[in-house]
């Protein structure tokens, strides 16, 4: 069993007939895993090249014995969808549509939460469990199946680490993208637990960047919390901060948000950080390998 | 409201991560709250000293003339006067516009081209108000402080118990009791407190309404009349939501703006300058940054940050290459590239295109790693292109651009 998908994955794509949903939706299909619905409404009764269209995802999980959703509708209604999908009944939303307002996704959080649905993204590029189930638009072929969880805001950045460990001669339990909006569904703290707790998991990357404190408050809970060693990178060094216009943002959060004050937060933490990927994948191994 | 009062020049600002926020002006901002029905001082817009006293003629003396620009600590650099006849409402509109003006960080500089004159408000006491997104808590946070005027950070700074900070349910807003124990809490007068308690609850619906990330209210004034009067605003929209603000989204852009970065913006893609001379391109906001933070490592400086994107084709990597030679500054090039979605060999087809559509001769470092890599490197082998070098690492290529490049 790896985290939030596996073998026992039922994926139901909400806008399979949509261009890029058919060609995502295929594909995850392709490495294996269970696509057993697409939902268009009024577009019931169809079927994507032998997979079958409902009308709503609630149908598709009483038809279909759908358990996880993928949400690859455009950015004005994927907030409708994704709350339609905490109401039907799925254990997991996986939100690819990037875009969505913010306004839209503060009450969507709030309902999966109450529900007990775990949401993943939006704005995020999904889960892969190598060798099991593939849900978004992780290209699977630069990852092998192994040990290391990655947990991560951003996705090529992620296919970088993926590849230099497998270069390495290392694996992954799971990849999770969790995308870097501003509010998304999990957070690091929420993907270190699950891979804390995962017996397919010995260690766990972590890669960040510039902007909020999901990694300052990562760094606190894996002090408290999370026995596995973690390896962190994070980017944005060298990038633009944008210009702020107003400080609240920093009154609230405590931090200001740049790389090196995440750095600093994670290493007073005892995380290793890399300074590169190829860094931060040396450092992964060589853990890994000494445990 | 007429939309042609709304005016110009706000300022989308691309940030990292590839959401997008739009700043308002001050003006801009106020319009939005007037639209809210809440108090504001008369004002008029204008962008020459002539403009501004007729302005200042129709309001009566005396103004305030207000230079609009996108940072705070305007008053303290000389952008706000304070004119008691028409010799003066010139002379001051004269000065602040041209000024530069730079932030209380040593952000800028900004300059100035437009004002605000705005109807002179008599100020008994000053407060601070604002409503923030807080992305850890995931929820709006409403602040309230009876210490206004100044910073922010200096009222934390100096008495932390003056600022009362307070979550909004997402689900429901802010209620009458709520607004009314933030400002008890925050020794609001009491013959003011009704006043400021509507203007909290308003400002929370102005937030969810407009899709504001961020209202600053700095000050937030009672008046010689005991009228509670919002002197400032610092307004920052989300850019996600503007398909459903039409009348924000048609507001051109600052007549400031960075010469690459209006050129990307026009191409679609995410550009930020930077002031090095090694001109870069990722695909993935991610990989993007960082590739900035690699060659910086090894010594070198980015000339910016660009996104092409996830799926780039031919034609998005020929608009990149055009985006950033058009910037003097920049004496090699890096590209980036970990396919997943992105195909190499449509990177390739573009590099080679634009160097011989453009004529490129500045050197160019190539990594082309991931979906049809190898194709992508052959399809740059057989071109023959004398410039391009290819490099099979990321910090490879780091090192090798940094090499050429020079200083």
């Amino acid at each position: 069993m790896s985290i939030i998908i596996d073998n026992d994955t039922k994926l139901v794509v909400s806008g399979l007939t949509g261009r890029e949903g058919s060609f995502h939706g295929l594909r995850n299909r392709d490495y294996g895993t269970q696509l057993v619905a697409g939902v268009t409404p009024g577009k019931g009764g169809q079927d994507v090249e032998g997979t079958p269209i409902y009308n709503s995802i609630e149908e598709s999980v009483r038809e279909a014995g759908a358990n996880t959703s993928m949400i690859f509708v455009p950015a004005k209604f994927a907030a409708d969808s994704i709350n339609e999908a905490i109401e039907s009944g799925v254990e997991t939303v996986i939100a690819i549509t990037e875009g969505i307002p913010v306004m839209d996704m503060l009450p969507t959080y709030w309902k999966a939460r109450e529900k007990g649905v775990r949401l993943i993204g939006p704005n995020c590029p999904g889960v892969l469990s190598p060798g099991k189930a593939n849900v978004g638009i992780i290209p699977a072929q630069f990852f092998d199946q192994g040990r290391i969880g990655v947990v991560s805001k951003s996705g090529t950045l992620t296919y970088q680490i993926g590849n230099e460990l497998k270069q390495a001669g290392e694996g992954n339990s799971t990849i999770v993208g969790i995308g870097g909006d501003p509010i998304i569904g999990s957070d690091f703290i929420d993907i270190l637990t699950l891979f804390d707790s995962d017996p397919e998991t010995d260690l766990i990357v972590m890669v960040g960047e510039i902007g909020g404190d999901a990694e300052e408050r990562a760094a606190e809970f894996i002090a408290a919390e999370i026995s596995k060693p973690v390896v962190a990178y994070i980017a944005g060094f060298t990038a633009p901060p944008g210009k702020q216009m107003g400080h609240a943002g920093a009154i609230i959060s405590g931090s200001s948000g740049t790389a090196k004050a995440k750095q600093e937060a994670l290493e007073a933490k005892g995380v290793r950080v890399g300074e590169s990927p190829t860094e931060a994948a040396r450092i992964a191994v060589e853990t890994l390998r000494s445990l | 409201m007429a939309k042609s009062t709304f005016g110009y020049a706000f300022r989308s600002r691309p940030t990292p991560n590839s959401s997008k926020v739009m700043d308002l002006l001050e003006y801009q901002g106020k319009e939005l709250f007037a639209r809210h029905g809440l108090p504001v001082p008369k004002g008029v817009h204008a962008s020459t000293a002539d403009a501004a006293v007729d302005a200042s003629e129709l309001l009566g003396y005396p103004v305030a003339v207000k230079a609009q620009v996108l940072i705070g600590g305007r008053g303290k650099a000389g952008g706000i006067k304070i004119a008691k006849d028409s010799t003066e409402a010139h002379e001051y509109a004269g000065d602040i516009i041209g000024m530069d003006i730079v932030g209380p960080h040593g952000e800028g500089p900004f300059k100035v081209h437009e004002l605000w004159v705005e109807a002179g408000s008599e100020i008994e006491s000053e407060f601070y108000a604002s409503v923030i997104l807080d992305r850890s808590a995931k929820q709006l946070m409403v602040m309230l402080s009876r210490m206004g005027g100044m910073d922010v950070e200096a009222i934390a700074a100096s008495d932390p118990d003056a600022l009362v900070k307070q979550h909004v349910d997402p689900l429901a807003g802010l209620d009458e009791d709520e607004a009314r124990e933030i400002v008890t809490r925050a020794k609001i007068p009491g013959e003011v407190s009704g006043q400021v308690a509507s203007v909290l609850i308003q400002l929370v619906e102005v937030a969810q309404a407009e899709d504001a990330t961020l209202i600053e209210v700095n000050p937030l004034i009672v008046n010689a009349d005991g009228e509670v009067i919002l002197l400032d605003a610092k307004v920052t929209i989300d850019g996600n939501s503007l398909f459903r603000h039409p009348e924000l989204e048609e507001l051109p852009e600052s007549a400031d703006q960075d010469p690459q970065e209006a050129m990307a913006k026009e191409r679609g893609l995410t550009y930020v300058s930077l002031d090095g001379n090694i001109g870069i391109l990722g695909n993935g906001a991610g990989l993007c940054m960082s590739t900035l933070d690699v060659v910086a490592q090894a010594g070198g400086r980015p000339a910016n940050f660009l996104d092409a994107g996830g799926g780039s084709k031919a034609e998005a990597i020929i608009d990149a290459l055009e985006v950033i030679t058009s910037n003097p500054e920049v004496t090699a090039i890096l590209f980036n590239i970990f396919g997943g979605i992105t195909r190499c060999d449509e990177v390739a087809r573009g590099i080679i295109e634009a160097t011989n559509k453009i004529g490129l001769e500045l050197p160019l470092v190539v990594r082309l790693d991931g979906t049809n890599s190898e194709e992508g490197l052959a399809l740059l082998a057989d071109a023959g292109l004398s410039n391009l070098h290819h490099e099979a690492t990321m910090l490879g290529a780091a090192k090798k651009v940094v090499e050429l490049a020079g200083n």
